[in-house]
């Protein structure tokens, strides 16, 4: 029987919810582990669970610094989708959608997976005709995609500004109806239980702060709970993968930290039920189950380690969330927030064996890394089993910056702060 | 964020547009070394701390400006003009027709 069913709630409701099991063990480190993997995030945890469930590779330990999840895997703006026009992009972030088509069911953790899906909207007849380029790449690898004209839009978004008199009207969208959201959380507590249930140690306020060598060879991590060795070491940090891969003594990285600012608005009645960008700037929205709309814009632009932005950034999302839907204007903010981004040199991850012998990386997720979350751990687990990458992440190389074979979705080259 | 412009004084950030790491080494101009390029190019130290960085005083005097700025704090210690530190204009910038 699964572990959270309806008759596990009435057995429990029945005891006074005094049996209910913790969700992950408390263990202490063991002093070695067939893999570690750095970082108890959304990703890190994930990898864990694939090593578990796909490969049976089970004697393995989560080395998080505070307690699991609380980077960006709970600080995102839920948005799942796969409207890549890269096939490397396409193919990779295809295969995560199809993970979280069944991620509730495999988890047996309801993660909320809501496909309302994302409505990108153009303002220009180019932009449209961009976007029918990119919706026709998507189709010939077989995602879905529908080019939308401002009928149809009125229909489904009936909050929008449609008038025509708007500073940039709306002349058409580009639809993704399997896109949607996720409860972001859940995602981490569902794959955190999953691998501890399968044997995982998950090791929380477990800071790395060394690494362990033999030679050039990395085997094992020095961390405020002791040493610890291991054959594999994974390292997931995000936006703190510069200052981790410093201590293995590599110095420089196509990886910049930026910050990336989030917003919620008060509760309000049911007003948008799916997710809707802003083509004309940049802006993502939609409307979580509290009722709060949820949204977020470009990233600061500058590097920092600070989880907090600027007033600039705060004053365009909102002016151009105004611009594209007049009615909210009064609404007033609940929070903001900041995360810390791993923005790479062309706006793709990295997740490959090296670059030191016995290590592994999956870094690079700009601002995109939550949609990835089931793909990057099912990609970089079988990485570290089978100690090269899978065909879907076969492309995602450190070294592709140096051999000029970039996967650059926004032609911006090596500017992180346009990816 | 204000950046204190030596020209034009306490700024907001948004009249400056950041212009990137300034701990990169630009190889020489005629320099084939693709190595050396790649790494200009593409990698970052991704300084924790006191970050060397380049700005440019878009929205105001214009002037490319040299700041060092905490990644963990945001808070600036000094700002120069890129100008001061006496760098020669290479060949492959000067304007066509202008005589060497």
């Amino acid at each position: 029987m699964a572990e959270y069913s309806v008759f596990s709630l009435l057995k429990n409701a029945v005891s006074g919810n005094r049996d209910w099991k913790p969700a992950w063990r408390k263990p202490d480190p063991k002093p070695e582990y067939d893999v570690i993997i750095v970082g108890g995030g959304g990703h890190g945890l994930a990898t864990a669970y694939y090593l578990a469930k796909e490969h049976g590779i089970t004697n393995v330990a989560v080395v998080e610094k505070g307690w699991l999840g609380q980077g960006n895997i709970g600080r995102n703006t839920t948005i799942v989708r796969s409207n890549y026009m890269l096939p490397d992009n396409t193919h990779f972030y295809e295969h995560s959608m199809k993970l979280w088509e069944n991620l509730s069911h495999e988890l047996n953790f309801n993660v909320m997976f809501s496909q309302r899906g994302i409505l990108n909207l153009a303002h220009t007849p180019s932009q449209l005709d961009d976007y029918a380029r990119r919706g026709n790449a998507m189709r010939h690898c077989g995602v879905d995609a529908e080019l939308l004209r401002p009928a149809a839009i009125a229909k489904l978004v009936p909050g929008l500004d449609l008038s025509g008199s708007a500073r940039f009207p709306v002349i058409g969208g580009l639809m993704q109806p399997r896109a949607g959201t996720a409860r972001h959380d859940a995602v981490a507590w569902g794959y955190a239980r999953g691998a501890d249930r399968r044997g995982v140690d998950m090791l929380e306020n477990c800071e790395v702060i060394g690494f362990l060598r033999d030679g050039d060879r990395i085997t094992g991590v020095k961390t405020t709970r002791g040493d610890i060795r291991a054959k594999k070491i994974a390292v997931a940090v995000a936006g703190h993968t510069g200052q981790v891969m410093k201590l293995a003594g590599v110095d420089r990285l196509p990886i910049e930290s930026h910050v990336l600012q989030a917003f919620v608005s008060e509760s309000l009645k049911p007003f948008v039920d799916t997710v809707v960008t802003f083509g004309g700037g940049h802006l993502y929205m939609s409307q979580s189950d509290k009722g709060g709309l949820v949204f977020g814009g470009d990233i600061d632009g500058y590097n920092t380690y600070a989880q907090r932005g600027n007033l600039p950034v705060v004053e365009e999302v909102m002016s151009e969330m105004v611009a594209l839907f007049p009615g909210l204007a009064r609404v007033r903010l609940l929070r903001s927030w900041g995360g810390i981004m791993d923005m790479s040199m062309d706006g793709t991850p990295i997740i490959t064996t090296g670059p030191l012998p016995g290590m592994y990386l999956n870094t690079g997720w700009c601002y995109g890394g939550f949609k990835a979350t089931p793909a990057s751990g099912w990609c970089f687990a079988w990485t570290i089993a089978k100690d090269e990458p899978h065909k879907f992440n076969a492309p995602f190389t450190l070294d592709r910056f140096h051999r000029g074979i970039l996967i650059d979705e926004k032609g911006q080259g090596s500017t992180p702060r346009l990816h | 964020m204000l950046i204190n412009c030596p020209y034009c004084g306490p700024r907001d950030v948004s009249e400056f547009t950041y212009q990137g790491d300034d701990n990169r080494v630009r190889p020489d101009q005629a320099s084939t070394d693709q190595a050396a390029w790649n790494a200009y190019t593409y990698d970052r130290v991704n300084t924790m701390g006191d970050h060397k960085e380049l700005w440019l005083h878009s929205g105001g005097c214009r002037a490319h400006l040299r700041v060092t700025r905490s990644t963990l704090t945001h808070a600036i210690s000094s700002v120069a003009f890129v100008r001061d530190h006496g760098e020669k204009k290479s060949a492959a910038r000067r304007k066509p027709g202008v005589r060497a």
